[in-house]
């Protein structure tokens, strides 16, 4: 068996990164003004989960445009899925989030990113802080721990601006014994139970696990969120080689 | 001959001279932050700067002596391999020139190490004749952390990755030895003009 998973490893990782093509199977709603996209990947060479890959759109008179998207599907699931938020003033997302439908094709290649990635026998505990779409290579983690069937105990925390921008709602009861905590910065449905502020250092104290307990972490989200979540997790204790850290968006300058 | 995305007419939102653009880079106006972990925030009077491994003597400047270097101030594009570019960026910091004519090597690679345990390997050709830095103050101000500060090095004619934020040392070494992305599959030399982001590119 380990043999197999380090046979696995480098063959993901030497897989060539070269463009293939991708064809849409399904768009489904991840959240307000998000999709998963599942994909049929010519040829995909598999991936580890929290890599990411490059999508590259053509239009009609050739013009070109590339971005980065994180897979959101474990390695075991069938159809390589990627989520996407759409932002309004956006280039390619609002036609991944808005335009694209079943059949669509587009280029794709990947996997990418070797260090943001975890797998069930790097072992655990495992931490997972996850502001807005930063939860997508979050929930391939998630989805890989309960295909391998594994009970490596794992934390979730996810902070959206409210319920209905959380993503994959309907799946946090289905990751298995996940210790999973919402909070909800700005908007909270009536009768909420979560959390109703940023991430502090309590939330992250309370959630656990404690930094003696050695945990793997991975916080993903917007530049701000991450800044802040990580100096928090280092402030509590947690060795800053233990996280793992992936930003996206702007910042102020 | 790619496929045609049904319904993707996509463009930039403002123009841009394209000769600036590298092939697959769209530039931004803000300033993205892609960092592997936490930022880290090592105090001013214990930073320092090292150049050593295969040189004749090691050598370290502390944060005030490299201040008192010639610095210069520079406009300059850069370009980063998860696609976005941001174009006339300005900086102050020493060149690397100024430092290496400090030390003798003949080694003809060199590792980057960083506060946060980054590294990234470069060549000695890559980084002499004016096309790196040591950058400390971005638009007139001091670096921020989140952007490498207080320094970080710039060599703005390769992908972002290898201008190492929180810089704290340059090894020489007699053989090229992959850096921190390099051996993750990322591009050697990391040219954004060929397109060279991923290993096999």
């Amino acid at each position: 068996m380990a043999g197999a998973a380090l046979l696995e490893r480098l063959t993901v990782a030497r897989a060539p990164v070269v463009w293939r093509l991708a064809r849409v199977r399904a768009v489904e709603e991840a959240a307000e003004a998000a999709v998963t996209i599942v994909l049929d990947v010519d040829d995909w060479p598999g991936h580890a989960a929290g890599q990411h890959v490059d999508v590259r759109l053509t239009a009609e008179d050739g013009y070109q445009a590339q971005r980065s998207y994180s897979i959101a599907s474990a390695p075991e699931d069938p159809g390589l899925a990627l989520t996407v938020e759409r932002i309004d003033d956006g280039e390619v997302s609002p036609y991944l989030a808005g335009e694209l439908r079943e059949g669509d094709e587009f280029e794709l290649r990947g996997p990418v990113g070797g260090h943001f990635t975890w797998r069930v026998q790097d072992g655990g505990p495992l931490l997972l802080v996850a502001g807005g779409s930063g939860f997508v290579p979050l929930r391939a983690m998630l989805r890989h721990r309960a295909a391998q069937g594994s009970d490596v105990d794992s934390r979730l925390l996810v902070s959206a601006r409210g319920w209905e921008h959380v993503l994959y709602r309907d799946e946090l009861s289905s990751f298995g014994d996940v210790h999973v905590h919402v909070t909800l910065t700005r908007e909270q449905p009536p009768g909420w139970s979560g959390s109703a502020r940023r991430v502090d250092a309590e939330m992250l104290r309370e959630l656990g696990p404690g930094p003696e307990e050695r945990p793997r972490v991975f916080v993903c989200g917007p530049t701000a969120f991450v800044e802040r979540a990580a100096d928090l997790l280092v402030e509590l204790g947690h060795h800053p080689a233990a996280i793992h850290a992936e930003r996206f968006g702007p910042t102020g300058r | 001959m790619p496929p045609i995305s049904r319904g993707f007419g996509g463009r930039p939102r403002r123009e841009v001279d394209p000769s600036r653009v590298p092939p697959g880079q769209y530039v931004v106006e803000d300033f993205p932050v892609l960092s592997a972990g936490p930022t880290p925030r090592t105090p001013l009077e214990q930073w320092s700067l090292t150049i050593d491994g295969a040189v004749d003597e090691a050598r370290t400047w502390t944060w005030d002596q490299l201040r008192e270097l010639p610095a210069k101030t520079f406009t300059t594009d850069i370009h980063c391999v998860t696609k976005w570019s941001k174009l006339g960026t300005t900086w102050t910091g020493v060149s690397l020139d100024t430092l290496l004519e400090e030390v003798e090597t003949e080694a003809e690679y060199l590792t980057v190490w960083c506060d946060g345990d980054y590294t990234t390997n470069l060549t000695i050709e890559d980084v002499s004749d004016g096309k790196a830095w040591i950058a400390y103050d971005f638009d007139g101000e001091p670096l921020d952390p989140e952007h490498g500060g207080p320094a970080r090095l710039l060599v703005p004619h390769l992908y972002l990755w290898k201008s190492a934020k929180w810089i704290r040392g340059i090894s020489f070494t007699p053989v090229d030895e992959p850096g921190f992305w390099e051996a993750a599959g990322y591009h050697n030399h990391g040219d954004p003009w060929r397109e060279q982001r991923y290993w096999n590119d």
